[in-house]
């Protein structure tokens, strides 16, 4: 069990952005989503060794970032849970029966950070974590500044190992 | 109107070390003709024909990527247009066969068969545009659409095929995506 983050703990989206990189991410991919939106995808678009590739369905995310890893190159794709649900099939194939390196940032949003999701009174937030059980992918709650040391290990095992992993973004990051 | 295998048969002579991204009834015509280890026909989910292809495409800028998509592929995600107009990438060739149905599954008529897919691609921001419905037009002018500085858009207008066999098993084979990785990352 992850901790949850209270309400007043700070979440530093710079911090997140140098962890991405860190791992070797060269492309981040993305929907906007409100939970991430100033903290996460603004600063990212103004970074010069980040390339942003802005789609128009959080879907295309996913292919996407298996092409990118046939040719050794490394993706984050940043995207709302909503995008995430809208997504199942495309994570099922080509993550999950593929084992395909699909590393995925969701932001989870309208969700109180003092709770946990599973006990969110929003029940798009609530069934994110036991459906990504289901579909046996890590997953990773970052909703703290302590949390940020899951990133670069998440990400390395997903390349190392081939397979997906979920970060889910509990707070928006400041 | 032409046949996407005698269309293919023609595009084949023209394919070198490309990485071939086909898929469904494409797939099964495709690697039929042309068996190599370059094609990629494993996509996980319809209508992400073009997006895997993108990400291919962004990997290796030396290289040249074709897709091979089919008209219901490219209605499930039709955005997909936008965002590689967006991205540009000059390496890029997207054919899009179009027989108004989805041939795959059952052969039921896609929403709109008057949709003109090359006037979307067009106005999404593809760096070229073609549109074949004459097999001695595609004949002449496809090795020229394929040397273009992409994202090239070419719809082909095609038949419905006769009943075909679709080897999912084989198209999606592991070994194979292992195979195309191999292959794609040594090319030099």
């Amino acid at each position: 069990m992850e901790a949850v983050a209270g309400t007043s703990i700070p979440l530093s989206g710079s911090r997140i952005i140098a962890a991405i990189k860190a791992s070797g991410v060269e492309y981040i991919l993305s929907v906007p989503d409100i939970v991430t939106s100033s903290g996460l995808l603004a600063p990212i678009a103004h970074d010069k060794t980040l390339r942003l590739i802005r789609v128009c369905k959080e879907d295309e995310c996913i292919g996407i970032a298996s092409g990118l890893s046939y040719g050794n190159k490394r993706a984050l794709i940043l995207i709302q849970h909503t995008g995430f649900l809208d997504s199942i099939n495309a994570i099922r194939g080509i993550a999950v029966e593929y084992k395909q390196p699909i590393c995925m940032m969701v932001g989870l949003l309208h969700h109180n950070p003092g709770v946990s999701p599973r006990e969110s009174p929003r029940y798009g937030v609530r069934i994110i974590e036991p459906i990504l059980d289901d579909m046996g992918i890590t997953h990773h709650l970052i909703g703290a500044d302590a949390d940020l040391a899951k990133i670069q290990p998440g990400i390395e095992a997903a390349y190392r190992d081939s397979q997906p992993v979920a970060f889910l973004i509990a707070r928006s990051p400041t | 109107m032409m046949k996407r295998d005698e269309c293919f048969r023609i595009l084949s002579r023209h394919i070198t070390d490309e990485a071939v991204v086909a898929t469904y009834s494409s797939a099964v015509d495709w690697v039929e003709i042309a068996p190599r280890v370059l094609n990629y026909t494993s996509i996980g989910a319809m209508g992400l024909d073009s997006a895997h292809g993108l990400g291919l495409a962004l990997a290796r800028p030396d290289k040249r990527v074709v897709v091979l998509q089919g008209d219901g592929s490219l209605l499930m995600n039709l955005g997909s247009l936008v965002t590689i107009a967006a991205v540009a990438p000059k390496n890029l060739v997207h054919f899009v066969a179009q027989n108004d149905t989805y041939e795959a599954n059952g052969g039921h008529p896609i929403p709109n068969p008057k949709v003109d897919f090359a006037s979307m691609a067009r106005a999404a921001g593809y760096a070229a545009v073609y549109d074949f419905a004459d097999l001695d037009g595609f004949t002449q002018q496809v090795g020229h659409a394929l040397k273009q500085v992409g994202p090239v858009f070419v719809t082909l207008r095609i038949e419905p095929s006769k009943p075909l066999h679709y080897d999912y098993p084989s198209l999606y084979d592991p070994a194979k995506r292992a195979a195309f990785k191999a292959a794609w990352l040594a090319e030099n």
